[in-house]
């Protein structure tokens, strides 16, 4: 099968799949799905780049996911007056502290001569700063935390509108990227899988802990939207028109009073969709962009020397090529987009909840997505992301059927019959594994293998 | 001057919240990052299912137990779940074959790149996450029993005199006791067995070990076997010790992986190393010293509590742990593999 008719009969395939869930179960669980598919898409696109262009181990998805949703929140919200005057200026001099600390330690390191002497100067300095750090930081974040806990305890945002946050969140992950690639790039692959594992867990621990920043688990909830409210819609004349005229063949036949709940009805579950199809204009504008951006960065001359980096270093190295350098690159890169999908997927939410942040949800199942699209194509991974997410979406309720329809001869109250419905959710884990090692065995390339060219 | 009672008030203090439980966490990591290091060395891939492994082999031996408790079965004061532990080891065991037969079989056949391994080990995560979730529960789950601890705070004061108390659980003890049988026979068969002898060889260097005759299959398998089997015994301590749920164990790989680097990947005596200087870095900066500076110093208590971290960010050690030695010594301590 050539690649253009395997493509069109997985966009088949999967518009078919959004069309049956929007009959079957509504329009807007459907348009719900589609905007997850398209921040999960741009997610496994990033993770992509990394995997597919430079076969980078990213285990730490989750991680740059959260730093994007922490801008969101940063961004978004409006400052806290009192927080601020309460310990700004205290969590601003620690900042500052700390920065002076690690200026003064690689100002001493450069210095001194390599040795013990040097281990230890630095070991000291690293210790005091984290002391000096300390000391000044607690008693802020303390004193922030402790203004209307009920309602703030953070600083706030800056008030902007919500999709500045997007490339912020970019940026955040980029800069996280950058310090994690430093340390683990260059080293057996592994490690960078450890360590990337290793920080999105810290992140996750950091949002859950620092009450001053985003809340911790209080969750920071009410986020401004850059699309229209619902309770908006439902007043305005011109979205009512717009109702109407959609389904003017199913209120024609009705009474008044029946054609007015009718219509009231319809006017709640249009703007519901309609909010949702916004959504998902903006998402799918961002997917194009940087789909089109990694597409062209593919094609170009540093997507051929990417591909010969990836498939024999040594080689690329000897023709001088800097791998390390060309790694680092391409991790930022690709966290940057990963981070700029957590982002978005925290404006969808309205809301950054810390614990709702798991690996297997965030990290290793997009890594599903990449390996079913197939790795290295941009194309792939994203109808990959499109796949898994239904699946994973509608292996819920297929799971709970399929146990409720097999253990239907059951007595009602039998103590199996509970448990197995009871865990039916939990069978979807199996069946991400079970699709993994099933395309990972037999078809290595995915669903859409990488076009090679000469 | 402190008087001496007091420092051996902060000394007892230091040793109840430190040192007692750092040796036992320290035992449960070194017996995980032992497998983590071993299938490294064989079959030289970073096995992310291990921390499920676990969790697998701890549910078999949590249901085992139930089961034996219903029954009536007791060990008297040690746990029933001693007895149900060979079962577990068993059943994980027989999971390890048929996922090498299933799985990475047919990777190896083909000599594929570690990282097609590692992949795949994420998948085998998924699936085992999903089977226990499913089995038992994504909860926490108590299945210790018998006597709980061997020497209680009261107790100890009591007999001492002193006005700290020394609490040693039942399950630090036999977790210490077990890590010491486990890790002694282990080294006992790799250095003087022949199929121990033969596995190092093919983790030295697998076509030479091939032409001398070696089974790469039985290797293989034998490395399972062993890893499984520390894998079930770690999980179920760890479990006896703290509680059992699932989620937990999954991250359990952060701290054994950090481990097993830390002491030099592919080499046993690193992870064992290794995992007491995780577990120690661990407690050491988590723990509050506020108390036992208060016994030394002239002062009395402090107003601070002189935590260095707080317990949320434990991950945080283990992950500092690894930067630093991937920073300064990359091939860990005991030098292990290239990197």
């Amino acid at each position: 099968m050539s690649h253009t008719i395997r493509s069109l009969l997985t966009v088949v395939i999967i518009a078919a799949a959004l069309v049956a869930i929007g009959q079957l179960q509504s329009w807007s669980v459907a348009f719900a799905i589609i905007n997850l598919c398209l921040i999960s898409a741009l997610m496994s696109l990033g993770l992509n780049i990394q995997w597919g262009y430079a076969g980078l181990f990213n285990a730490g998805v989750m991680g740059f996911a959260a730093l994007g949703g922490v801008a969101a929140v940063l961004v978004s919200q409006p400052p806290v007056p009192e927080a601020w005057s309460a310990g700004g200026l205290g969590i601003l001099m620690a900042g500052l502290a700390l920065a002076a600390g690690v200026f003064i330690i690689l100002f001493a390191r450069k210095r001194m001569v390599e040795g013990k002497l040097r281990n230890l100067a630095t070991t000291v300095l690293v210790i005091g700063t984290w002391f000096a750090c300390r000391e000044i930081y607690g008693p802020a974040a303390e004193a922030i935390e402790s203004v209307d806990p009920a309602k703030t305890g953070y600083l706030g945002g800056l008030g902007l509108p919500i999709v500045i946050a997007w490339p912020i969140g970019g940026l955040l992950a980029a800069g996280a990227a950058f310090l994690i690639g430093k340390v683990a790039l260059g080293l057996r692959s592994d490690y960078l899988a450890i360590a990337t594992l290793g920080i999105s867990e810290i992140i996750i621990a950091m949002i859950k802990n620092e009450d001053w920043l985003t809340r911790g688990v209080k969750n920071v909830s009410g986020l401004s939207r850059p699309v229209p409210y619902e309770v908006d819609l439902q007043q305005a004349a011109w979205f009512k028109d717009l109702v109407v005229r959609f389904n003017e063949s199913k209120l024609a036949g009705l009474s008044d009073v029946a054609r007015e709940a009718a219509l009231h009805q319809m006017t709640i579950e249009g703007s519901s969709i309609f909010v949702k199809a916004c959504y998902a204009l903006l998402f799918a504008l961002v997917l194009a962009v940087v789909y089109w951006l990694a597409h062209r960065a593919q094609k170009s001359p540093w997507g051929r020397m990417m591909r010969a980096v990836r498939d024999n270093e040594d080689a690329a190295e000897a023709m001088g090529k800097d791998v390390t350098a060309r790694h680092l690159q391409i991790f930022v890169i690709g966290s940057a987009v990963i981070g700029i999908a957590g982002a978005m997927l925290t404006t969808l939410d309205g809301q950054l909840t810390p614990g709702s942040y798991t690996p297997l949800r965030f990290t290793f199942l997009i890594w599903v997505m990449v390996i079913v699209g197939g790795s290295g194509n941009n194309l792939g991974s994203i109808l990959g992301a499109f796949m898994v997410w239904i699946l994973w979406i509608e292996a819920e309720p297929v799971g709970t059927w399929l146990v409720q329809t097999l253990t239907s001869g059951m007595a009602d109250g039998n103590a199996l019959k509970m448990h197995l419905i009871e865990s039916a959710p939990h069978m979807r884990l199996i069946a991400m594994g079970a699709i993994l090692l099933l395309v990972l065995r037999f078809s290595p390339q995915g669903l859409i293998p990488e076009q090679v060219r000469r | 001057m402190p008087e001496s009672v007091d420092i051996i008030n902060s000394l007892v203090l230091l040793a109840n919240y430190v040192i007692v439980p750092g040796i036992a966490y320290g035992s449960q990591l070194a017996l995980g990052a032992l497998g983590i290091t071993l299938v490294y060395a064989v079959l030289r891939f970073s096995n992310f299912a291990h921390g499920d492994t676990m969790a697998f082999g701890t549910m078999i031996t949590v249901l085992v137990t139930w089961w034996l408790q219903s029954m009536g079965v007791s060990l008297g004061p040690l746990p029933t779940a001693l007895l149900a532990l060979p079962i577990g080891i068993l059943a994980t065991v027989l999971l390890c074959f048929g996922l090498d037969r299933m799985v990475y079989r047919h990777y190896r056949s083909k000599r594929s790149e570690p990282v097609v391994f590692v992949i795949a080990s994420v998948g085998i995560m998924f699936v085992l996450n999903g089977i226990v979730r499913f089995i038992i529960g994504p909860n926490d789950q108590r299945f210790a029993d018998g006597e709980r601890f061997i020497i209680k705070a009261r107790e100890f004061k009591e007999l001492t005199g002193l006005s700290e108390g020394l609490t040693i659980k039942l399950s630090q003890g036999l977790t210490v006791v077990m890590a010491i049988v486990v890790v002694v026979a282990l080294f006992w068969f790799l250095n003087r067995t022949r199929t121990g002898k033969s596995m190092r060889a093919y983790s030295d260097n697998e076509d030479l070990a091939l032409l001398s005759g070696i089974d790469p299959n039985r290797v293989v398998m034998i490395t399972w076997l062993i890893a499984a089997s520390l894998a079930t015994i770690a999980g179920v301590m760890y479990g006896l010790d703290k509680s059992f749920k699932p989620f937990t164990y999954f991250q359990l790989i952060l701290p054994m992986f950090a481990a097993a680097i830390v002491g030099g990947i592919g080499q046993p005596v690193g992870a064992i190393v290794g995992g007491f200087v995780v577990a120690f870095s661990e407690v050491t900066v988590t723990y509050a010293y506020k108390k036992f500076v208060g016994y030394l110093s002239p002062d009395g208590m402090p107003d601070s509590l002189l935590q260095l971290l707080s317990t949320d960010y434990k991950f945080a050690v283990s992950f500092v742990i690894l930067v630093l030695v991937l920073l300064i010594r990359p091939t860990g301590i005991m030098r292990g593999k290239v990197i």
